[in-house]
């Protein structure tokens, strides 16, 4: 191990993130996912998709710590659990790394406020494509689905900061 | 935040194919996932496996929190109690002396009514319940109207029994797994449950509107009026629910398609009864004989 003070300091070495510090990003998307097995029996659709705002906070604030397909096992897996029908959080969610990465080759300096309304343009998108896939067009869920993709929007600077805690942490290791 | 140029890889080969590859899969995601999305639109049970899977694994893990939560909201409730037992007390007496009355005549109306089905030679099918158990979790991010329920195969519970609870009409299932069952509310899109009016027995539908109510649309008559307050139960025409479940009050008067509030309501529901089938289902039609298979 080789210390700060001593001759063997590499500053600029790139570090391997071990296996646990890979699979975290996994571990909270999926986590972000299970929110809906909270014991709750909602006649509405309010709660928020909350594994696809980690995902987003992931893919924006730490670009490598998921795989660029890392999207559809993590989709298959949201599916299995929210209710929609399985395949399209796999497919939305991919659309969306897909977009951000064609973002981020012309938003190359970006701020935390233009991450923010890129994650809010995903939400929106997302959350839109998934009430079409799920649900006929002529049924009356759009004003909840409205303020769901607000609540959600507004949960994506919480997921930041879980992401740039944990990032901290695994720097440190 | 600096700029990512991954993209540039040098001159490793290793890299340039890794990075290549790595954008092909997530590509290919989004293709996988439009194939899968075709194969459970036209095959809706086709994942029920997987997902039900799943669900065995979280059920016990939302009856625990479901356990805990209730516990704790038991307390001031419990201490509440303690101080108006008494106020309680008189109240149940005073409700208990004007009910009395009632009661008597409806033990009258029902010997009546026994008597006279008897006389019709009226062949009542009973539904008997399988097992009475708790809704846990539900589909709560998305806009189809799913619940858990923490029983399933092991108990006895089926596709497509039908679920109650205390108030009237839950829903039926439609997947089932070893310990946990999918249900599908009254108040989910897809959902159509043929009932009629308790005044006159006019049949109807009832439709979920995907916002927590439900249509009640008028079949084979058209400008039927809708009175608010109006009553609506199961009619049994399907053989999937059993005859005589309330299933809702219609909230405002219209013509032949109107907004109704279930009394069922999921959202405060402790536990839910399942039974069988009203009718079985039929058997598949058998496959006719091939001409060209030998014997």
């Amino acid at each position: 191990m080789s210390t700060r003070n001593s001759v063997d300091y590499k500053p600029f070495e790139p570090k391997v993130a071990g296996g646990r510090a890979r699979a975290i990003p996994w571990l909270t998307v999926m986590a972000g996912s299970l929110i809906t097995i909270v014991p709750i029996v909602a006649t509405i659709p309010i709660l928020p998709p909350f594994g696809f705002v980690m995902l987003l906070a992931w893919r924006l604030l730490a670009r490598y710590a998921l795989r660029p397909w890392a999207a559809a096992p993590l989709g298959l897996f949201d599916d299995l659990l929210s209710g929609q029908p399985l395949g399209s959080a796999v497919l939305l969610w991919s659309l969306a790394f897909v977009v951000i990465d064609m973002i981020e080759q012309r938003l190359v300096f970006r701020d935390f406020w233009q991450d923010w309304l890129i994650a809010s343009g995903g939400i929106a998108c997302c959350a839109l494509g998934g009430r079409f896939l799920a649900v006929r067009v002529g049924t009356h869920v759009d004003t909840v689905l409205l303020a769901q993709i607000v609540i959600t929007m507004m949960l994506f600077p919480l997921a930041a900061r879980i992401v740039a805690m944990i990032e901290r942490r695994r720097a440190q290791e | 935040m600096a700029p990512a140029r991954d993209r540039r890889t040098g001159f490793s080969r290793r890299r340039q194919y890794g990075v290549f590859v790595g954008y092909v899969l997530a590509v290919a995601g989004a293709a996988v996932g439009a194939a899968l999305l075709v194969m459970s639109t036209f095959n809706p049970p086709a994942f029920s496996a997987a997902r039900m899977g799943i669900a065995g694994v979280t059920t016990p893990v939302s009856s625990g929190l479901a356990w805990a939560v209730g516990g704790i909201a038991a307390i001031p409730e419990a201490i509440g109690q303690y101080f108006f037992v008494k106020q309680e007390n008189i109240a149940l007496r005073r409700e208990r002396d004007q009910t009395r009355a009632l009661l008597m005549r409806a033990r009258v109306i029902a010997y009546d009514n026994r008597r006279l089905r008897s006389l019709l030679h009226v062949r009542d099918r009973i539904a008997d319940p399988v097992v009475s158990a708790r809704l846990v979790s539900s589909s709560a991010s998305s806009g189809r109207r799913f619940a858990l329920l923490n029983a399933g195969r092991w108990s006895g519970v089926g596709q497509g029994m039908a679920v109650r609870g205390p108030d009237g009409l839950v829903g039926r299932v439609i997947e089932t797994g070893p310990n946990a069952a999918r249900v599908m509310l009254l108040t989910d899109v897809d959902s159509i449950v043929p009932i009629r009016r308790t005044r006159d027995g006019l049949p109807a539908i009832a439709v979920g509107r995907g916002d927590g109510m439900i249509d009640v649309r008028s079949v084979n008559a058209t400008n039927v009026r809708f009175k608010a307050g109006d009553l609506f139960v199961t009619s049994g025409v399907g053989g999937l629910y059993s005859p005589g479940i309330p299933v809702a009050r219609v909230m405002q008067a219209g013509a032949d398609s109107v907004m109704a509030r279930t009394f069922a309501h999921p959202d405060t529901l402790d536990f839910a009864v399942v039974e069988r089938s009203f009718m079985s289902v039929p058997p598949p039609r058998p496959i006719a004989a091939q001409p060209d298979a030998r014997p």
